[in-house]
């Protein structure tokens, strides 16, 4: 898996990364486990279920903007996280993405709660390919 | 976005606590970006907030000035604290200006309670809330909705909720607007919307949405007259606050248009500094669509804040052992401080229909302005300026030199210093809850990390924020409020 960071600096009440991925799929599973990591500590997550994701999208960035907001919206209405996901990129615009996520109800009994994310922003929004792979710089509502 | 270093040192004082940068200062703006700040808390803004608010500047149909508050610090597109007005015909709407918890907000019910009274039976008062209030990620309401009844919440906003029994009458008339903004339209919310928020009624959220307990100290009415409008009989009583907004239902019609806009915006030949500043003519079809939608999610906040008042009325009677009417737990007020309102002001002399975005600024009409309650007209709207779980917060009131100056508009909170991991590194969450305990704040979350990352020292001194209102007149400090307990996700 790829690397991630907090950017400190960046809108204060938010929630800043840069996300690093050897490759386009590295780079959508790595900012899937950053964004498990915001909402739940994953050790105290049980991993029970497994869903297919299939999206597309116009642009490459607009497609981690979907790919993200998908799972914000499932943690919502399903109440499910994903720690891990398997995810394949292609297309040469229009791209699609497709998933295979694990991930598991929150139990309030056992899941440390971390922070409940809103949205991905578009502030300082990028995902550009660098020397050594993908790098990505978002910012989540908190 | 590479931030322009010495745009805050082209911030130049124009009255005492007044700082302007010209409209010269960036290419593209039309307009000043004004900062409300004493010297020392504009040494304290952050290199955002000067990018952001001259960014909102540029913005098409923006009138007279973009303003920042003395709570602002550096958000997405608009800075927190920013206020901006366009105008209805030639103006446009951007999600980025209102935030992704459209109506986020406060709400003040006041108790005939004293800290005497509730001392004794504090922690079991925080434990029954904690169970009565979802918190957290992943929590659910109590409400059971079905689609068509979702759909009324979205039109009727609170009103629904005191049709359905989780409220009462007068509830709505302390609210803002009564507790329903006109032009809801639930054919321009998407299904991903509904089903995102179709079980969250009713809950509080994380981040730094709350319910606390609170108590007036001797010495924190300001203002005496206008205090006891407000329903203050003085130091000792109790006071519940909570902030809350739209939770996932509002969350998701930020996203759905935010993607909207950025979409259609070169149709419309706009182009903006920041994409999270993504946006569209009001009067186009999309720029309708999102005021409708926009207004769904303020009315289903509405709504949140109501059926929680309810949940908090419960508790209240089981826990003191009468009934909430004769405990007093009465409304103060409930106000937006996340929401575009169409509004009428004067501008340059003439009355100019104006769309007024608030983002992280709470509206603030003076006396006698409209929609400012009947009881409350002589003092004008009541401003709720929620600070951190460890030092409290504040009740003051409109002026009519906000609605001058800021189209009626004021600050929100304390305001960030410090980031969230920042506040996690200096304290953990077990330490501050103790911390706490021990000064007599008795706190229960749903998350421990949650805790530290809103610890006190993350955020601005409130009263040096309440001070800069005062001072510029934008507001009047009415009490001072000073919590004892606190829930929070």
């Amino acid at each position: 898996m790829g690397r991630y960071r907090f950017l400190e600096d960046v809108a204060l009440s938010d929630c800043a990364l840069e996300i690093d991925g050897r490759d386009l799929s590295d780079l959508f599973e790595t900012a899937a486990a950053a964004l498990a990591s915001i909402m739940v500590d994953p050790a105290t997550l049980s991993i029970t279920t497994e869903h297919e994701i299939v999206m597309a999208a116009a642009e490459l960035d607009l497609l981690l903007y979907d790919w993200l907001s998908e799972l914000i919206f499932r943690k919502d209405r399903d109440r499910e996280i994903f720690p891990r996901a398997q995810v394949a990129v292609s297309g040469s615009g229009p791209y699609e993405l497709r998933a295979t996520v694990h991930g598991g109800v929150i139990d309030t009994e056992r899941t440390a709660l971390g922070a409940d994310p809103k949205a991905v922003t578009f502030h300082q929004f990028t995902l550009q390919r660098v020397e050594e792979g993908w790098r990505a710089r978002l910012v989540i509502d908190i | 976005m590479k931030l322009t270093e010495n745009l805050a040192a082209q911030a130049r004082q124009v009255g005492e606590c007044v700082w302007e940068i010209a409209a010269t200062a960036k290419p593209g703006m039309h307009v000043p970006a004004r900062i409300y700040a004493s010297e020392a808390l504009l040494g304290q803004m952050d290199a955002g907030v000067f990018e952001q608010v001259t960014n909102v500047a540029c913005l098409p149909g923006i009138v007279r000035a973009a303003y920042c508050m003395p709570d602002g610090h550096w958000g997405y597109g608009f800075p927190i604290g920013g206020v901006a007005a366009f105008r209805s015909e030639s103006g446009v709407i951007s999600p980025g200006g209102i935030g992704f918890d459209i109506n986020c907000g406060m709400r003040v019910i006041r108790t005939g309670l004293t800290e005497d009274e509730v001392r004794p039976r504090l922690r079991e008062l925080i434990a029954a809330l904690f169970g009565s209030v979802p918190t957290g990620v992943g929590a659910k309401g109590f409400v059971r909705l079905t689609d068509a009844a979702f759909k009324k919440v979205m039109v009727e906003g609170a009103g629904w909720c005191v049709a359905q029994g989780y409220g009462w009458p007068e509830d709505l008339e302390h609210t803002e607007g009564r507790g329903c903004l006109p032009g809801a339209d639930p054919a321009h919310v998407s299904a991903r919307a509904m089903a995102r928020g179709m079980e969250q009624l009713g809950t509080l959220g994380s981040g730094n949405h709350y319910l606390e307990i609170q108590v007036i100290r001797p010495g924190a009415i300001h203002d005496a007259r206008a205090a006891k409008i407000l329903g203050v009989e003085g130091p000792g009583q109790i006071f519940v606050m909570l902030h809350c907004g739209s939770r996932g239902f509002g969350h998701q019609i930020g996203t759905d248009y935010l993607r909207l806009f950025d979409e259609v915006m070169p149709r419309y030949g706009i182009s903006v500094r920041d994409r999270e500043l993504a946006c569209a003519p009001f009067k186009s079809k999309e720029g309708r669509a999102y005021f409708g939608a926009m207004n769904a999610a303020a009315n289903s906040a509405f709504a949140n804040r109501q059926v929680i008042t309810h949940r908090v009325r419960e508790v209240f009677a089981k826990v003191f052992g009468k009934d909430a009417r004769e405990l007093g737990l009465f409304v103060v007020y409930d106000v937006c401080h996340n929401t575009a309102k169409l509004e009428r002001h004067e501008v340059d002399g003439a009355p100019a229909e104006l769309v007024v975005h608030r983002k992280g600024a709470t509206r603030a009409f003076g006396p006698g302005a409209p929609d400012v309650p009947n009881d409350y007209r002589e003092i004008g709207q009541p401003v709720i300026i929620g600070g951190s779980m460890e030092t409290g917060s504040a009740l003051l009131v409109g002026t009519a030199h906000a609605m001058e100056e800021t189209w009626g508009s004021t600050a929100h909170g304390a305001g960030r210093t410090m980031s969230r991991t920042e506040a996690k590194r200096r304290v953990r969450g077990e330490t501050l809850l103790k911390d706490m305990d021990a000064r007599g704040i008795i706190v229960q979350a749903a998350s421990k990390s949650g805790v530290a990352e809103e610890a006190g020292f993350a955020y601005k001194n409130l009263d040096s924020v309440v001070d800069v209102l005062d001072r510029a007149g934008l507001s009047r400090p009415v009490v001072s409020l000073t919590p004892i307990g606190n829930i929070k996700g």
